[in-house]
Parts: C-alpha cells; structure tokens; sequence
C-alpha cells in the first residue's frame, strides 16, 4: 500500500493545530526544513516543537508565530551563535509568548524512548543537580527500589507526529538512513504518526535488501514523502553537504522582526514548495553542496 | 598575549592537553570539536572521540567541522548511530574527559548556558544544555572553555545547566550525582584547575602576555591562585600548524570563539 503524499498534504494531515511535532532528530544534520517550511507556508499556530537540538529551523518557526511551547535540549544556530527569534519570544513574549521545556539531550533521548517502549518514565543518573529539573516538570528525582539510590525519572514524551529526513524509502514507509541517527530510531517508536521525508524513492526490494539498515517497521510510518534536497542547509550523508553560508546570513538578516518577515517572505511564503525554493538557491549554490569524493561502503552479503 | 597566535588557538591547544592517549573523550561543540583533532595528530594518537550526535570516531576528521554532524566526521567513523549508544557509554562511565562551553560560569564550576536573570522573565535566553548536562554529571572529568569576562566569571550563576560542585564539598554526592565534576576551567586569560578539598577554581597558569592582575580584573570571584602559578606553555609550532591547517580562514580561531 502506498503511503506517498505531498509535503502540502502531510502537512494538512498530520499538523493540526495545537499539536506537537518532532523536527530535528538527526542533530544537526537530516533536519527537515522542508517540513518546517510547510508548516510555516500553513499558517499553523499554538504547535508545541519537539527536538534535541534543532539548530535554526525552530528559530524560524518560532519568528513565523507557529510555536506555542518547545520541549528540547538546545534551540539557536549552531555555527552562527544565538537565535534572534527564539530569544525575542522568551524575552520579550514577541511575536507570541512561548512555554520552554528544557531538557538536556539526554533526556530528551531518553523521553522519546519511554514512550516507545510504552513505559511512563525511565530512570538515569544524568541531570541530577541540574537546574533542568525546575523547568521541566516532566523531570522528578526518584529512589531505586534496589538499593535506594537517587534517580531521575524522565517522564515519557509522545510527539502527535514526527518529520524524519532519510536518504530513501519506499512507498510503503520502508526507508534507509545513514549518518548520525540522534533520536531518529527512538523518534519513529514514539510519536502517534511518522512522516518519512526521503531524498529518493527506491523499490521496496532495495530496501529489503539490507534489513540491518532500516530505520523503523514499516507499521510504524504513516506517511512518506519525496522531497528530494528537503534538508537544505543542513548535510544528508552522500547526498549534500553542509551550507554552512546560510545559517550565517540567516543569523545576521534576523536580528529584528523587520528582518525575519523579509527573510520569511523571500525563502518560505514567497515559493510554493520545496522544488521551487531549490530552484530559488540556483545550480550554483547547489553544484557546491555536491559530494565530490564518493565513499560507498563495502557489500553486505546476506546470502543464503 | 604573545603576538604570533590567537587566544582561541592558546585553548584549543591547551584544550587538546586535556585528553589524554588512549582515553575516551566526549567532544562538545564549537573548540572542542578542534582540540579533539589536535590531540589525535599530536600527543594521544590513541584517544577516541564520542559525539552526542551518536558518531564515534578512532582517526580525526579530515576536515574543519562546524557542527558534529559534518559529513567529514561521519565518513570514516569508528561508530554511527543513535545517541542513546554514547550517551549509554557516558552514564556506564566509560568517557575520561568531557569538555563544555559556557555563557557563565561560577568559582565551583557550575555552568550556566540557560537563562541569564530569573528564569521566569530572563533578561537574556541562551540555547540550553545541549549535552552538556550530561557530560558535566557523567564523564569522569569535566574541562571547561569560555571567554574570560567578569560578567561570565560570576560568584554564582542564575542558573545550574551544568552541574559543577555546587555550594562546594560533598554537593555532588547530596545531588545523587555519580562521579566525575570539573576539572580545568580554560578561558581566554589563563587556566585554573579545582581543589580536590574545598572544590573550588585554582589558577593555575596565565597565559602568556597576561598579568595576575588582569585575571582578577576579569574575575567575578575572590580569586584563589595555586603556589606555583605559572605561564601556560605556548602552543608549539606543530600544534599551531595543525589548527591552521584545518581552520584555514580562521572561522574558530580567527574570528569567532
């Protein structure tokens, strides 16, 4: 059975208003701007934004006036410094208030598991000490009950959906990704419905091919989408590098509202989807994220 | 400061002496993510580096990274995976040394990369932990590299993101924390390591070209100074040649940082 949809769809589908969504389980790199992007494009609003550490995507979303809340580790920019919009709204509740969770990417990590494994919480001994523990209430000391040692209980997290970048899927909801995985795994375990944003569509036999590699069961995906270069800027291992450029131009267009509705204007609402925003950064730009030196992995031999 | 080098690639190298060979480092963002290089090309050819995006790496990278989710840091790894497998190391006790940036920091090494003011109506919102939390309460040494300000070298930070020792002695074991707790605070001025006995920072060197009195100048806190404090030894050619090879235009060590 096919799951394929548009990003436009997914999005009508699966983002309701008020509902809370997983962008950004890869780190830094596999993040679905195109989604975020989407999302923006929709008009969504009062969404709670889950990720350990989304660099500038929830910055932008934050600026568009979408988020109500943030659960995560780390919300800026990561090789420019801070992020303009997420402070202007924690300081000064601009263009809208925001609750912050904070966690520690621990425990985010951690959360995500509770709730894939269908258990309230789960115990560690990270974040004792912390001050983590007085903004986010889903973060309680415990005792063991062998031997009375003091824990941290991390309460479970269910994100309503989650976009997770890989490099192909099939249109089923198979899908391979390589690379840092972050929370991607525990992402897919946890969250109600998983949408699966792939760089290329593969026949369902490639992605048999090399079971060790799949990232979730096929049951656990919802939707999957073609959105070929959906991670710009941020890196797909063997597909595109880092543009490390615009997160630096984002970073100095953003420091007032004035700039941020500019830099919306020119790069979200003002194309319509994903393949013309690609067409907007031009071949230029483009041909210099290219891989140049291709390094494929040796065969795998699953033989009988 | 001497002229031929930079404050940052004073820290990084002095960051990179932090890691021991052979040992297990968890490598944060920004400078660290250079230290690690420096130290594998250098003098622990054997240390391996864990990175919360879930890559373990034997060899350095072989290219600059701005983010450790670079592909040059993916391609060629020693692991890549989830998080949860280098986070699990890190709690298990596996990780020797683990470094952390801050935005403030307090004479018991505590870090603050949250909230500056209340939390409740910050005057400033920095980023958050990140990983941080976790490598300051689970690695077995916690270095620390920052900009030496007074305003960031603060009697006591707004807010504990990262777990230093707390009020002092005994702090981390009341906290139920299981080990570990700073061990070198590196900043632009000079380094100070902490007292086993009171837990608190210890100059330990200046760097060069820097006097005692700048470094209390530029400290929020009655300043303790070890006996024997002494310059930081400067980077050697190789180490600085090493950084410049990687960061050719500078982008760590140059401009930003």
């Amino acid at each position: 059975m096919s799951k394929l949809l548009s990003m436009r769809e997914a999005v009508e589908r699966f983002v309701p208003d008020g509902s809370s969504v997983l962008l950004g389980a890869g780190l830094e790199g596999l993040i679905p701007f195109a989604a975020g992007h989407e999302i923006i494009r929709q008009h969504k609003r009062d969404l709670t934004l889950l990720a350990p550490i989304s660099d500038m995507l929830f910055d932008q979303m934050i600026g568009a006036g979408c988020a109500a809340g943030i659960r995560a580790a780390w919300v800026g920019n990561v090789s420019a410094g801070l992020g303009h919009n997420f402070r202007r709204a924690a300081e000064h509740a601009s263009p809208r208030p925001i609750e912050m969770i904070d966690y520690s990417n621990f425990t985010f990590s951690l959360a995500l598991q509770a709730a894939a494994q269908g258990v309230p919480f789960l115990p560690t001994h990270t974040a004792l000490g912390s001050d983590l523990l007085l903004t986010n209430p889903d973060l309680q000391p415990m005792e063991s009950p062998y031997g009375g040692e003091r824990l941290l209980a991390v309460r479970a997290l269910t994100p309503d959906v989650a976009f997770i970048s890989v490099q192909r899927a099939d249109v089923e909801g198979g899908a391979h990704c390589w690379g840092a995985l972050g929370v991607a795994v525990e992402g897919c375990g946890a969250a109600r419905n998983v949408v699966l944003v792939a760089e290329e569509i593969v026949d369902h036999d490639v992605i048999l091919s090399d079971p060790n590699r799949i990232l979730a069961p096929l049951f656990r995906v919802s939707a999957v989408v073609h959105e070929p270069r959906g991670c710009h800027p941020s890196p797909v291992q063997g597909y595109y590098g880092r543009d490390h450029a615009a997160y630096h131009e984002y970073h100095e267009q953003t420091r007032s509202p004035e700039g941020t509705q500019r830099w919306l204007d020119e790069w979200v609402y003002g194309v319509s989807d994903r393949s013309e925003y690609v067409a907007k950064l031009g071949q230029g730009r483009i041909g210099a994220l290219a891989v140049q030196d291709h390094r494929t992995a040796a065969l795998v031999d699953y033989g009988l | 400061m001497a002229s031929n080098f930079t404050a940052a690639e004073l820290m990084v190298v002095a960051a990179a002496r932090q890691i021991h060979d052979q040992e297990v480092a968890f490598v944060g963002m920004r400078l660290p993510l250079l230290a690690f290089c420096v130290a594998k090309r250098t003098h622990a050819p054997g240390a391996i580096g864990l990175f919360e995006s879930g890559v373990i790496r034997d060899t350095p990278a072989p290219e600059l990274l701005f983010t450790m989710c670079d592909p040059p840091n993916i391609a060629g790894a020693a692991g890549c995976g989830p998080m949860s497998t280098v986070m699990a190391s890190l709690q298990r006790g596996d990780v020797q040394v683990g470094f952390v940036g801050g935005a403030e920091v307090d004479r018991y090494g505590n870090l603050n990369t949250s909230y500056i003011g209340s939390w409740r109506e910050p005057s400033v919102r920095l980023p958050g932990s990140g990983g941080a939390a976790d490598i300051a309460c689970l690695a077995h040494r916690l270095v620390i590299i920052m900009p030496h300000e007074r305003r960031r070298l603060r009697p006591r930070v707004d807010y504990i993101t990262s777990p230093g020792y707390g009020d002092g002695a005994g702090w981390r074991e009341r906290m139920g924390i299981v080990r570990g707790g700073p061990s070198a605070l590196i900043t632009t001025l000079g380094v100070f390591a902490f007292d086993r006995g009171t837990c608190e920072a210890t100059l330990q060197s200046c760097h060069p070209g820097v006097s005692l009195e700048q470094i209390e100048r530029e400290t929020g806190w009655p300043l303790v100074v070890a006996t024997d404090v002494h310059p930081t030894p400067e980077p050697t050619e190789e180490e600085l040649s090493i950084i410049r090879a990687y960061d050719r235009e500078g982008f760590w060590t140059r401009s930003a940082a």
